[in-house]
């Protein structure tokens, strides 16, 4: 029998339950008497930040199928810009607070404002880098996103206020296991009912054929624009999380070395796959850690590691060229497939099944 | 006026360097379609693989001396492209080949895989560390005109202008050139008329990056601080050039490589030099926005 919960008191329940289950989980990994726990705690912190990633560049390049390069120079945008918001303004008010109750909430009430202003100035460059996707396909249009990215990381090597090439340091810590999973969660929901949406089927036009979309009435300039905006904000949200937990930001971060990353787990997951990336985030990002101990067996000291990786990842999209999941979601390879639901693999213009074939570049 | 003609000059060197760059890029999305970001990489190899044949070449001239020095020298940089051109050929043949049929940024992940190993195969094998590249020549300084140069950088822009003259006579005067173009127009006509494709991809990946062994060479000579990630930044200014000129265009590399290498050696001289690296991108942001297909790339009208 199904629940009669009205839609808000069920999603409020599901929300409030998250964030119980999150409260737990971060008290509970501090508390766990092993020795090295901060360690892992930090791994999975990161391993949050990569999920958001790969989510919202999944947006971008999976759903609207415009191929992103500069997802790092939107990170680095929401990440020093929340970072120069707390440390010049929020950090040496909560200072002057009383300790206690009070300034432990406005320290996470400044922090959601920090990140989210990072988001929306990161939304805002998405909105400028959109613009040009209107004239621009393809390759050309990954190149121009690369060009974005290494612009905005040349500009804050270049702005002192924020440390230049020195690096940003002394940024508080105010990020968490906690905060870093809430935005990880919340970015798969959304990215999730957005694909459910009518603005995400109109992505999805987008991505199976430009011309049809635009001739079934569909405003693909918007439509594109709109998956930028959506996918910097959420790249500037974890960008500003990133920055209260390292504590520590230097443009050499964010070069597109680090976009390449996102776009391998977006690829490696499947474009268009939300569990996909997901999984893939967490393979790439355990992948190099679960590597460490190989050191120990080379002579020289020398560290192999992201040598192994980087075999790894070209194994790994030889055998598998559609990447993890192809365009389906975790359930529907292991679960029955029903054939009612639509997902984004439900067909393509002429009713046909498109199985596991990526969209190519053109 | 000396100093516009000064920063032309050292504009032109650079220029030339990326310009060899880029032709690996364009010959290869010419025919495949495909951004070979590991082309930057293979440059950095040629660039160790002259550092260390040059050391090997340089204990033999200490003991012999004379004139030999320029023979070694272009034994070092033979020794360098077959290296890279092997190289190049592996790459393609396992990286790239089995992906062909796959959706084409499958192929792209699996460069930029093949980036990542040279990168930190890299730091694995040579050290992270910098290196110092040998004087193969002796340097001595040329000036005229109030103009000052150095002999590397004549010798830059003589060895670049042999190699494109070389690719230019390949693509236009042989019969090889003749099937790389028929099958940059047309893949799958070229082979239904018997040309076989797959060697001929396999031999552009060979000749570009034997250009970017050479471009590596004379980069390492004119500046001999060398590390394993010094293939990255060059590596994305000659791909720009290669979009720059159109690309797939080989004389279109060419030239958007000079232009690179022009500008920024003018922005490198003047108040701006701190925003060196982004003016690349910055130029390229204009073009594709005002001329996308590049300065001589044709426009393709998209059917429907």
């Amino acid at each position: 029998m199904k629940t009669s919960l009205p839609w808000w008191l069920r999603d409020f329940l599901l929300l409030s339950g998250f964030v119980a289950v999150l409260i737990g989980l971060s008290y509970g990994l501090e508390a766990i008497p092993i020795a090295g726990i901060a360690y892992y705690n930090r791994i999975l912190v990161i391993m949050g930040i990569n999920i958001t990633l790969a989510v919202s560049l999944n947006i971008i390049n999976g759903h609207a199928g415009q191929f992103s390069l500069g997802h790092a120079g939107f990170m680095a945008i929401g990440a020093y810009f929340s970072a120069y918001l707390t440390y010049y303004h929020f950090a040496p008010r909560l200072d002057k607070m009383p300790a206690g109750t009070g300034q432990f909430v406005m320290q996470n009430v400044y922090l959601v404002i920090a990140v989210l202003a990072g988001g929306l100035l990161a939304a805002l460059a998405g909105y400028l880098v959109g613009l040009p996707s209107l004239r621009l396909r393809g390759d050309y249009l990954a190149i121009v996103t690369l060009g974005f990215g290494e612009i905005i990381r040349v500009l804050i090597l270049n702005i002192d206020t924020i440390g230049a090439a020195r690096g940003f340091s002394g940024i508080p810590h105010w990020s968490n296991f906690f905060w870093v999973f809430l935005v990880a969660g919340l970015t798969i929901v959304i990215s999730w009912r957005l694909v459910q949406s009518s603005v995400g089927r109109a992505f999805l036009a987008v991505r199976e054929d430009q011309i049809a979309a635009e001739a079934m009435g569909v405003d693909t300039t918007k439509y594109k624009v709109k998956a930028f905006v959506i996918g910097s904000f959420m790249a500037g949200v974890a960008g500003g999380l990133y920055a209260h937990y390292m504590m520590y930001l230097n443009p050499q971060m964010f070069m597109f070395v680090k976009s390449f990353e996102v776009v391998a787990m977006v690829v490696l997951g499947g474009l268009g796959s939300i569990s996909g990336s997901v999984v893939a985030a967490v393979i790439l990002t355990f992948l190099p850690e679960g590597l460490r101990s190989v050191k120990d067996y080379m002579p020289g000291g020398r560290d192999p590691r992201m040598v192994i990786y980087s075999i790894m990842l070209i194994v790994l999209m030889l055998t598998r060229p559609q990447g993890l999941f192809g365009r389906r979601e975790l359930w529907q390879i292991f679960g029955r497939r029903k054939k009612t639901d639509v997902t984004p693999d439900a067909g393509d213009a002429n009713g046909k099944v498109n199985g596991d074939a990526a969209p190519p570049i053109q | 006026m000396q100093e516009i003609l000064q920063n032309l000059l050292n504009g032109i060197a650079v220029g030339a360097i990326y310009a060899l760059i880029a032709l690996g890029y364009t010959m290869v999305y010419g025919i495949l379609k495909l951004i070979n970001f590991a082309h930057g990489d293979v440059f950095m190899l040629g660039a160790f693989v002259g550092f260390y044949a040059g050391g090997f070449a340089g204990r033999h001239l200490q003991t012999h001396g004379g004139p030999l020095g320029w023979v070694y020298a272009g034994l070092v940089m033979l020794v360098a492209m077959v290296v890279c051109g092997l190289f190049g050929f592996l790459n393609e043949r396992i990286a790239y080949r089995p992906l062909r049929s796959a959706p084409r940024i499958a192929s792209l992940i699996t460069a930029i895989g093949v980036s990542f190993l040279l990168e930190y195969g890299g730091q694995f094998v040579f050290g992270a560390d910098p290196k110092f590249f040998p004087t193969l020549v002796e340097k001595h300084l040329i000036s005229f005109g109030g103009v000052t140069t150095t002999n590397y950088q004549m010798i830059v822009l003589v060895v670049a202008v042999i190699f494109m003259g070389l690719l230019q006579y390949i693509i236009y005067g042989t019969k090889f050139g003749r099937a790389m173009r028929a099958v940059s127009f047309n893949f799958e006509t070229a082979s239904l008329m018997g040309i076989p494709t797959d060697r001929i991809i396999s031999m552009t990946f060979i000749i570009g990056s034997m250009l970017a062994a050479v471009a590596g060479i004379l980069y390492g000579l004119s500046y001999p601080k060398i590390d394993p990630l010094m293939g990255i930044m060059p590596g994305l200014k000659a791909f720009i050039a290669a979009v720059l000129g159109g690309i797939g265009n080989v004389p279109g590399a060419v030239i958007g490589g000079l232009i690179i290498g022009i500008i920024e050696s003018f922005v490198g001289g003047s108040h701006f030099s701190n925003y060196r690296d982004a003016i690349a991108f910055i130029i390229l942001i204009a073009i594709l926005l005002f001329r996308p297909s590049g300065l001589f790339g044709k426009y393709q009208a998209e059917k429907v």
